[in-house]
């Protein structure tokens, strides 16, 4: 494809959208269609046909729509008169009543209103084609400005150039630790020997996170060209994309995405007519936790053990094979594209002062409205759960929220007016992590909470260093006996020993973060852990002497 | 080939290096002792233990002295207290996490788990004994593999790979779970790779693998063929 061509199959894409009065889209996405939007979007083309009325609707299936929780979820646009509506759990036997609306009034027992703050509080830039274009269909991706950014850092800028407005945007790593892309992408650039790799990281192992998969879901070609600029800028010709074996249905658009960006020419060789070669391969992940961690990643697609090894030497020196390679999270690598298209000055404009650009978070747990969102940086906790998430349901009282994961913390209350960005929740105890984000009500236990997540260390824990994989199993004993009532001040106390020890001695990431769902649960609701102990204070609370009270 | 040398301090201590060198042998050269499991010179690091952790100035972490490559200026601290503490609790984890009854084992007073437990001090056990039911393979006609008293540091499954070049040894599971397998989790006896040499018996820093036919406190093992072969291979 040349450049030309990208204009006119955009142009002519357009076009052939533009010719319906009206557009149906159905969301696609594995949430919707878990709630039946697949038998939707079939009845929807079904019962067009028979109304005589398919010429003048068209009907798409597309991407997340966001408000996973009210899915299945679609949306009617009128082009003539240049608006839409939403529409929330839509079922088969609504669509003969859908159908009827199209040149009348909406329906009004399913509408979903579109000024909620859940919609107009978000800002889009990841996920900016969600709900928009069909995955599964190129033109579509190229008719809203795709692959436009790999033409002009190809055809208009250079490897220096491109490196260079990466920097300049700010962005950090979505993968969890934020470390500057900029800086990372110029450490492989400068690593010196011929062949070298990008590896796009797709394992998302955090349980109650759903991000990447929403993005290779509904918008698959947007990470494949952040995928070749990224290739374009450190001297790469391949790429990987290493996914769990999980998520079918994104391994599936993407092979198909793959597919058709080689027909295009927009991967493979001499892309846009320049020297610039390209390919990516996909490598499945049997969906091990630790296989997320980077050298362990590295040592699974090699056909190796999926265990971490020591670094340095950091992947960007010594990676796959041996050689240079540039990892990346799926959402660093799709805010690549509207980087070079619009400059790292804008990127930077959006944010704080550290943390740069907009952040992806999968809102999950007690909360009215839970789904994918995409906030700027630095909007306030209590914004996202309160306004966008619509609060707590049943006017219960909220208690804490969850982020990072396994890996991460639990905020409480008092912190709820803070910033979202990397340097203020690793302040207080949690962190970005990749971008789960569990709301707690008050019926939440916090000890039951901190077991849950060690039990999932202790079972992802790939064994190789004795202190995560011996002290996560007996942290994990320790929180089930304070559980039952049977701990001591004494249990306690090597608990939190064994927090240090396995923080500050393991070997990577998993072992080292392993404890901080204990240490900030311990730190904010430490009551909860010492009510509990069979020397806590005597209070009868936990579990045991309630009882034996009760027998009395 | 031209070599660099570089300076850097240990323990107070100034010292020279060759470039490429791990703090661990640059300690050993100078007589330092580093507390260390997993490692034996001759089979390639992998930092599975955590016992060598060093402090380094400037750097947060801390590091491993068998993997990590010296440099120039470097300030290492081998044995401050806090990484005493550690030691000792991670030998602990490693005693309470399998069967370690040193009383009746094979391998009693010829045991790196227990002598280095003397070396750092650790003279009792705080957490919680897990007693694991766990097997013991006794189907190889010279050898016995009792996981009671496997301590996973890999050892053998090193020795087999990249000296015997037999590749019989490795892990299966995850986690607590994981277990040293010979093939693919056949019995040793029926194993068609194992070429019966012995390097995994001898490598081994406990009685989880020995000989048959031994006794109480009768497994001693030899390692002195490590440097041998490895010796020999860099001047071949
Ligand atoms: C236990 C563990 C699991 C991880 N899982 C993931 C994951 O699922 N996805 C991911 O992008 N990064 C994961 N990471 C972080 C990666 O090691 C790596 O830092 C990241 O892919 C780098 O990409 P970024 O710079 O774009 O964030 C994990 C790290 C650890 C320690
Ligand atoms: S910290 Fe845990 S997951 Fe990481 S290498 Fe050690 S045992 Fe494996
Ligand atoms: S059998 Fe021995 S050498 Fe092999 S992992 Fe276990 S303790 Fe180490
Ligand atoms: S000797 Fe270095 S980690 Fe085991």
């Amino acid at each position: 494809m040349t450049p030309d061509e990208l204009k006119t199959t955009a142009e002519k894409q357009r076009e052939a959208v533009g010719k319906y009065p009206h557009r149906v889209h159905v969301c696609m996405a594995a949430g919707c269609i878990s709630s039946g939007s697949d038998k939707v979007k079939d009845a929807l083309t079904d019962e067009l046909k028979k109304a005589g009325k398919d010429k003048c609707c068209l009907v798409k299936g597309v991407g997340c729509m966001g408000l996973c929780s009210a899915g299945p979820l679609v949306e009617v646009a009128d082009s003539v008169a240049g608006n839409s509506v939403m529409y929330k759990n839509v079922t088969a036997e609504d669509v003969p009543a859908l159908v009827a609306s199209l040149e009348g009034k909406p329906v009004p027992h399913l509408l979903l209103p579109k000024d909620i703050p859940f919609f107009t509080a978000q800002h889009k830039i990841v996920l900016e084609n969600f709900g928009l274009i069909d995955p599964d269909t190129i033109a579509d991706y190229i008719m809203m400005g795709g692959y436009e950014a790999l033409n002009k850092a190809l055809t208009d800028m250079g490897p220096a150039e491109v490196l260079h407005e990466v920097t300049a945007s700010g962005l950090r790593g979505r993968g969890g630790a934020g470390y500057p892309t900029g800086l990372k992408w110029s450490t492989v650039a400068k690593a010196g020997g011929g062949q070298k790799y990008v590896i796009c990281n797709a394992d998302e192992g955090d349980p109650g996170a759903f991000m990447d998969r929403s993005v290779l879901e509904s918008d698959p070609h947007r990470v494949l060209e952040g995928m070749a600029i990224a290739g374009f800028a450190v001297g790469a010709n391949a790429g990987y994309i290493y996914v769990r074996a999980e998520y079918p249905l994104a391994v599936k658009r993407l092979k198909n995405a793959i597919r058709q960006a080689e027909r295009s020419g927009l991967l493979g060789q001499n892309i846009f007519g320049t020297p610039f070669n390209f390919k990516i391969d996909i490598r499945l992940g049997a969906g091990a936790f630790v296989c997320g961690e980077e050298t362990a990643l590295i040592a699974s697609i090699e056909g190796l053990r999926g265990q971490p090894r020591p670094r340095p030497p950091y992947p960007a020196v010594s990676g796959l094979w041996g050689c240079p390679t540039l990892i990346n999270n799926v959402e660093t690598l799709a805010n690549i594209p509207p980087i070079i298209r619009k400059g790292g000055k804008w990127f930077a404009s959006i944010g704080t002062e550290k943390s740069k650009g907009t952040k992806v978070f999968a809102l999950a747990g007690q909360v009215n409205n839970t789904g994918l969102i995409e906030v700027p940086m630095g909007i306030k906790l209590r914004d996202i759960i309160f306004d966008i998430g619509g609060g707590i349901p049943e006017g219960r009282k909220f208690k804490a929220v969850q982020t990072g994961g396994p890996s991460g913390g639990c905020i409480p209350e008092q912190h709820l007016d803070m910033p979202v960005d990397y340097e203020s929740l690793a302040s207080v105890g949690s962190i970005m992590g990749s971008g789960g984000m569990i709301v707690m009500d008050e019926s939440s236990d916090m000890v039951d909470v901190a077991k849950y997540f060690m039990e999932f260390c202790m079972t992802e824990s790939c064994g190789k260093c004795v202190p995560c994989r011996a002290g996560t199993a007996q942290m994990h004993d320790l929180l089930a006996r304070i559980m039952e009532g049977d701990a001591t001040m004494r249990d306690l106390a090597l608990l939190e020993k064994l927090c240090d020890l396995v923080k500050n001695t393991s070997l990577c990431g998993l072992g080292m973060t392993a404890p901080n769902p204990v240490l900030s649960t311990l730190q904010y609701f430490r009551e909860e852990y010492t009510s509990r102990l069979l020397d806590g204070g005597g209070n009868g609370r936990h579990p045991k002497t309630a009882a034996a009270a009760e027998v009395r | 080939m031209t070599v660099n040398v570089l300076t850097l301090t240990i323990d107070d201590q100034q010292v020279s290096a060759r470039e490429g060198q791990t703090i661990m042998q640059v300690a050993t050269e100078n007589g330092i002792f580093i507390p260390r499991l997993c490692h034996i010179e001759g089979l390639d690091p992998v930092g599975a233990c955590r016992l060598c952790l060093c402090e380094v100035k400037g750097t947060p972490k801390l590091l491993p002295a068998c993997t990590t490559k010296v440099s120039e200026g470097m300030e290492v601290s081998t044995s401050t207290e806090r990484l005493g503490e550690y030691r000792k609790m991670i030998l602990e984890l490693l005693f309470a996490e399998r069967n370690h009854v040193c009383a009746v084992c094979v391998s009693n007073g010829h045991c790196d788990l227990q002598s280095m437990a003397q070396k750092v001090g650790m003279d009792h056990v705080t957490v919680p004994y897990r007693y694991p039911k766990l097997q013991v393979d006794a189907t190889h006609e010279r050898f016995i593999a009792d996981h009671n008293r496997c301590i996973l540091c890999t050892r053998c499954v090193r020795v087999c790979d990249q000296i015997e070049g037999a590749h019989t040894w490795d892990v299966m599971g995850r986690g607590e779970g994981s277990r040293v397998i010979t093939d693919l989790n056949q019995p040793w006896g029926d194993s068609e790779t194992c070429t019966k040499c012995g390097k995994c018996v001898h490598v081994c820093p406990t009685g989880a693998l020995t000989e048959k036919g031994r006794s109480v406190a009768e497994m001693a093992k030899q390692r002195r063929f490590l440097p041998y072969l490895t010796k020999m291979r860099e001047e071949w």
